[in-house]
């Protein structure tokens, strides 16, 4: 289990880095935290030709408030965000998520834009910016473009980034009053990847309800406000369109229950403390 | 511009290691992990699964506790890597933690043991009076197979209230 | 007077929970585990080609792209392993062939076809993807139940079958009970594949010696040393040009590093081919797919059984599934447990039907329980359905079988001597002190309150110390006579004193973690009336220089039983040499002569003393003065067999261990409606592991046992699709539990010393792995309703057993 050869370069700003990756994009790849890659390149999953470690750019390392969203740069780490004082009122979403994320150790040096750019179908980050209607922003030598998260993730490991792109940043809108935000998860393990993962958002007009660990992306839905015998039902249509598999620690009839069950519960924690 | 490092060659690589510079060579592939056991001797981190799960290779890395199995050797250039060997003192007395660890029989067989004390290491700074759920919750990034986790627990907790006790006597205003 | 009390103040030190001897290196990062050692200049890195098909024929391996890579120096395969080495010797007598390499065919994803040899591990890894390997796959027979009937393909041309044994025991007269038994009861279970997984991986140094015609090898192996007859054998070479030393320290082993020996034989094949030393360092995807694991079984467990709950008869169909080779020492796991095959209880009439099959899995070995959580789980899990299909409480049920207390030493039907034991008073004093009213007072307030909750009861023998001859019950009769019989449990210490009277220890136990040094430390400490610090103990293994025998090693939770009572026994004859020497000086008479505080002095009257030092140099510096009848007091090694471990009879009745605890477990546990995970609300565990010689370490291995069985109950799984492919590849597929899933259990203690083992102990590092699953499980049937309980109880099959409510997809036409 050891990393198949590669070239490694360490930029000093984001410009050069943009610079190393535009003219070797077919094989070269980004290394910010390697909570995941490095794992993958110990694995000879990837064999990139030379890896551009971003993860000590100062100039992408800070969470910020940014036109109503906190922008958190590529090289900043999962541990930074979640130790965020203020958080729990800015994002309250992400403060019930991240601890959920890996473990303490990995969070410390994970970043959140490396989650985001993984794309784990049971990934926390990209579930919690597909629920709160965040974006990508990101970056080559010849542009810059901003990508709504739901049209982000493409499928398992898979995003609509180029080769030639970074992630310069990603946006989570911050709570509005009179929204609430819920998050609940089952995975077999404290900091495993979720078999279900829900966060839920309520408003004073309507339910919004995103999935992960079931779909081969994270996945949401818009209602109006629902109870009842129709929540139900609507929630049953839901874990129906997400297509749930069978694999090797959980059947897609339990996915659909989770589904019910997890997303109702938070449905209505999200509602209940929509005015907190 | 920066320096592109070749894939082939032996680059050199200066860090702090314990509090004293330290030297040695390596590709750029090399897990920091390897090169702190094989290159820089420092065999009291343990290596166990080489894709950040286990948490046997858990140092600090200029405070933090990481996987050195997920780190690249050419990656820890000018930082501070604390491991396992610079927890005791130079004459070898054990710390507040390792005390505790010996006292609770918090180790067995001792692999997953260095990793473990080095995130308590990080955690219990930032954490000066945890609870239990919470230490759990920072211990699930460790797997143990011989202790059943009890007395791991009990010793972080001791060693916590050791430390933080000790800490509130020193800055008690004298009277 | 008894030799033994001649130490002033006997129990000073053994059964005190005093801190480890080995703690204060292992928390510095001073431990010296088997990689951390040097290797000799000019030593290569293995890497090994592993099979991607779980079965196929190996048409063609061209090696020549990979030789041409720099930095490789070297690639082994087939033709050299055939030059070089022979199959491994198989434990039943069918012609199959095991070598250390895949030879003609590949039988398991994983299995090593090639070993290359490089520079360092990162090149050695390079080359691997540049072996060209052509195979011509073969269906693969994954299924254990259908290779058993034969439905599946062959394995083993030359066999002809893979149900490599199949043998039917019969104790009493079952046919006669079950005709007379008022109700049967029967369960089947299919236990699952799983291993410990140490956090420590598999490490090999082998060197070939050409001069000698010898190979030296270091591995962090950890016994049976059974193992090296067989890897002698494997290498042809005489088994004392096999040396074999181990590391000071281990990562752990749960039994899992008996499964080094392949590689051992491995590696030492390609040092002789690269003629440099060479260096194998498992990494944990080998180690998964590969090393070592727990057989699955697939059981038919039937009772006959009373109105009021008595088993009169029990029938044990059991198939063993092995994976692709029947791996030294199995078909072990099969019949470790045959004496006690009755459990706890007083079953006199049984049949047992052993089937050992093949399938195209990784070979199985020693993992800790071995053999006792497969049997416990389908013995417990019917007890529980004897309760539940009669109406009965399922404790009461377990306390009426139970074998009497004044009936020990009891032989079992199948031929164990349960050495000793209070198995009422256990239960006793568990519901007693471990709050079972209350527990239970839990449960109903949780059931009133709408949620589900069981409570769940496993007793459980824990074997220890096992017989050599315990294996040859696969054999026939007419088979074991032709082989000869084995049996027994050779155990061996050494006590030496130095000429400044500093005392040492060596025994050949392959610690894996555990302690011994410091047990050992305190046994022989109180002898000397000494300090442990002052005792110096060794436990890296050599097999050229050290005293050993076959059953050397660690395993059979062998350690407290024979191998500290070995050392006992040891230090007590040394210390009785020294007494005779010491009571001239003293001028007493030899009876009179303590031990105590550094000093030898006279009994009552402790100023007329000698420095212990000085009394103990004596026969270093004056063997000539030691007066009449004293014989130099310099080092005394002792060989130790539990006289009660005979061969197998006639009737295959096999006293297959040395002495037997005794566990009561119960639990209470709460399924979440929503998720179907379930939660551990309270464990509490009562062991009676005779006589406890440090009770912290003690507790140290229950809770350790008990992690495991958490996980094997919850979590763990080996899984293979139904093509061979393996699934639990990584530690994020293969589920350990971490601190978040393990609770702390309620320890409880009773001690009823052994009449067998020299200082009473028993061993106590296995049981939980035998009782904590079962006994979880029970809690889970009883907090659903149901029967059929299989392992690991995850959260998607709960939910299943609660029966899942999935409504159907609406028609697209309804409002979405």
């Amino acid at each position: 289990m050891k990393p198949p050869p590669f070239a490694y370069l360490r930029p000093e700003t984001p410009e050069e880095a943009l610079a190393a990756l535009a003219s070797e994009a077919d094989s070269a790849l980004l290394l910010a935290g390697g909570q995941s890659l490095m794992a993958m390149l110990n694995m000879r999953l990837a064999q990139p030709s030379l890896l551009i470690d971003i993860g000590s750019l100062g100039a992408l390392s800070y969470v910020r408030i940014s036109g109503g969203a906190l922008a958190v740069g590529a090289a900043s780490t999962q541990s930074a965000l979640e130790h965020r004082s203020g958080l729990v009122g800015e994002a309250p979403l992400l403060a019930q998520a991240l601890p959920h994320l890996g473990h303490y150790q990995t969070r410390n040096r994970g970043t959140v834009c490396g989650s985001i750019a993984h794309a784990d179908p049971s990934g926390e980050l990209p579930l919690c910016l597909v629920a709160l209607k965040g974006e990508v922003a990101l970056r080559s030598v010849r542009e810059r473009r901003i990508v709504q998260a739901e049209q982000f993730f493409l499928g398992a490991l898979s995003t609509t980034r180029r080769p030639d792109e970074m992630i310069e940043e990603a946006r989570f809108p911050l709570r509005r009053k009179g929204e609430g935000h819920a998050f609940r998860e089952l995975s077999m393990r404290q900091g495993d990847f979720a078999i279900c993962a829900v966060a839920a958002s309520a408003t004073a007009d309507g339910l919004r309800l995103a999935v992960g660990g079931v779909a081969d992306r994270p996945v949401a839905r818009d209602w109006p406000l629902l109870e009842g015998g129709t929540l139900d039902d609507a929630l049953s249509d839901f874990a129906w369109d997400l297509e749930a598999r069978d694999d090797m620690h959980a059947s897609a009839r339990y996915r659909r229950m989770l589904v019910r069950k997890l997303g109702r519960a938070a449905l209505e924690e999200a509602m209940s403390c929509r005015n907190g | 511009m920066s320096k592109r490092l070749s894939p082939d060659a032996q680059h050199r690589i200066s860090l702090v290691l314990n509090g004293r510079a330290a030297h040695g060579r390596a590709e750029p592939r090399m897990l920091l992990s390897d090169f702190l056991r094989h290159v820089l001797g420092a065999t009291g981190t343990h290596v166990g699964c080489e894709h950040g799960v286990c948490g046997a290779c858990t140092v600090r890395v200029d405070g933090l506790a990481v996987r050195s199995c997920l780190m690249l050797a050419v990656q820890a250039e000018g930082r501070c890597v604390d491991t396992v060997e610079g927890l005791a003192g130079e004459d070898g007395t054990l710390g507040a933690l390792q005390l505790a660890f010996r006292h609770h029989h918090a180790l067995q067989c001792g692999f997953c043991t260095a990793g473990i004390l080095m995130s308590l290491a990080d955690w219990l700074t930032r954490t000066p009076k945890p609870d239990e759920r919470a230490l759990r919750e920072m211990l699930s990034g460790h797997l143990c197979r011989c202790t059943g986790y009890t007395g791991i627990v009990r010793a972080a907790l001791a060693a916590a209230a050791e430390i933080s006790g000790r800490k509130t006597a020193e800055e008690a205003p004298h009277v | 007077m008894n030799t033994a009390d001649r130490t002033a103040e006997a129990g000073r030190l053994i059964g005190r929970a005093i801190e480890r001897l080995e703690d204060a290196a292992l928390l510095s990062g001073r431990g010296r585990y088997a990689d951390d050692l040097p290797v000799p200049p000019g030593t290569l890195h293995a890497a090994v080609l592993r099979s991607s098909h779980a079965h196929a024929e190996l048409v063609a391996i061209d090696t020549a792209a990979a030789l041409a890579l720099p930095g490789v120096v070297a690639v082994l395969t087939r033709e050299d392993v055939k030059r070089w080495t022979r199959p491994f010797t198989v434990g039943v007598k069918q012609p199959m062939e095991h070598w250390c390499l895949a030879v003609d065919r590949v039988r398991y994803v994983g299995e090593p076809i090639a070993v290359v040899l490089a520079e360092d591990r990162y090149r050695a890894e390079d080359v691997l993807e540049r072996i060209d390997v052509q195979y011509r796959p073969l269906p693969a027979a994954i299924d254990t139940r259908t290779a058993a009937a034969g439905g599946a393909p062959l394995l083993h041309p030359a066999v002809g079958a893979n149900v490599v044994s199949d043998r039917s025991f019969r104790y009493g007269d079952p046919d006669g009970a079950f005709a007379a038994a008022e109700h049967r009861v029967a369960l089947a279970i299919d236990y699952p594949r799983n291993s410990c997984t140490p956090i420590e991986c598999f490490v090999v140094v082998a060197e070939w010696n050409p001069a000698e015609g010898s190979y030296e090898v270091m591995a962090n192996f950890q016994g049976p040393m059974t193992i090296h007859p067989v890897m002698a054998l494997a290498l042809n070479v005489p088994s004392n040009r096999l040396r074999l030393k181990t590391p000071p320290d281990s990562g752990g082993s749960f039994g899992v590093k008996q499964a080094l020996a392949p590689y051992i034989v491995l590696m030492a094949a390609a040092a002789r081919l690269a003629g440099r030393p060479v260096k194998w360092t498992e990494d944990r995807l080998e180690h998964l797919v590969a090393a070592n694991s727990a057989t699955n079984r697939v059981t038919r467990i039937e009772a006959a059984v009373r109105r009021d709950g008595i088993v009169t008869a029990l029938d044990w169909d059991q198939i063993e599934d092995c994976g692709a080779y029947l791996r030294a020492p199995e078909p072990a796991t099969l019949y470790r447990m045959h004496g006690n095959m009755t459990g706890a209880y007083d079953i006199r009439h049984v049949s047992i039907r052993n089937r050992v099959v093949l399938t195209n899995k990784a070979p199985t070995g020693l993992n800790r329980g071995f053999g006792g959580p497969q049997v416990y789980f389908a013995l417990e899990r019917l007890m529980q359905r004897i309760a539940a299909e009669l109406g009965l409480d399922p404790l009461e049920v377990i306390r009426r079988n139970l074998v009497p207390s004044d009936a020990f030493p009891y032989r079992t039907a199948p031929g164990a001597l349960l050495d000793s034991g209070d198995y009422q008073r256990a239960l006793d004093q568990a519901a007693a002190a471990g709050g079972l009213a209350e527990l239970k007072r839990r449960r109903d307030a949780a059931r009133a309150a709408g949620k589900l909750y069981g409570i769940g009861y496993a007793a459980v023998v824990e074997p220890s110390i096992s017989n050599m001859g315990y294996i040859t019950t696969v054999l026939t009769a007419a088979e074991r006579q032709k082989a000869g019989p084995k049996n027994g449990a050779q155990s061996t210490a050494t006590v030496a004193i130095d000429p400044l009277g500093a005392v040492s220890v060596i025994v050949a136990s392959l610690p894996q973690g555990q302690g011994h040094r410091t047990v050992l430390a305190q046994v022989v400490a109180e002898v000397f009336g000494l300090q442990p610090r002052d005792i110096r103990v060794t436990t890296e293994f050599d097999t050229v220089r050290d005293a050993w025998s076959i059953a050397a090693g660690n395993y059979s939770s062998r350690f407290a039983g024979a191998v500290a009572g070995t050392a006992h026994l040891a230090a007590v004859a040394l210390r009785d040499k020294l007494a005779r020497i010491a009571a001239a000086r003293l001028n007493v008479a030899v009876e009179d002569v303590r031990f105590a505080d550094g000093k030898v002095h006279a009994a009552g009257n402790p100023d007329n003393s000698l420095s212990f030092g000085r009394v103990a140099g004596a026969s270093h510096w004056a063997p000539g003065t030691l007066g009449e009848g004293a014989e130099a007091a310099l080092r005394e090694t002792v060989f130790w067999t539990p006289s009660v471990l005979d061969a197998p009879n006639e009737a295959d009745e096999i006293n297959s261990s040395a002495t037997y605890g005794f566990i009561f477990d119960f639990c209470g546990v709460e399924i979440d409606r929503d998720t179907g995970q379930a939660r551990i609300d309270k464990y509490v565990t009562m062991h009676d592991a005779g006589r406890l010689l440090n009770p912290a370490l003690v507790d140290g291995q229950v809770r350790g046992g008990f992690s495991n069985g958490v996980g094997a109950a919850f979590f763990e799984q080996l899984v293979y699709d139904v093509d061979g492919t393996f699934r639990s590849g990584t530690f994020a597929d293969y589920l350990v539990p971490t601190a978040c899933e393990v609770p702390e259990p309620v320890i409880l203690h009773m001690e009823t010393p052994s009449p067998v083992t020299p200082l009473g102990a028993k061993g106590v590092g296995e049981g939980n792995c035998m009782s904590t699953p079962v006994c979880l499980a029970n809690a889970v049937a009883d907090a659903l309703g149901v029967a059929d309980v299989n392992l690991p109880m995850t959260p998607a099959k709960l939910a299943e057993l609660m029966a899942i409510d999935d409504p159907p997809p609406r028609p697209p036409s309804s409002t979405r």
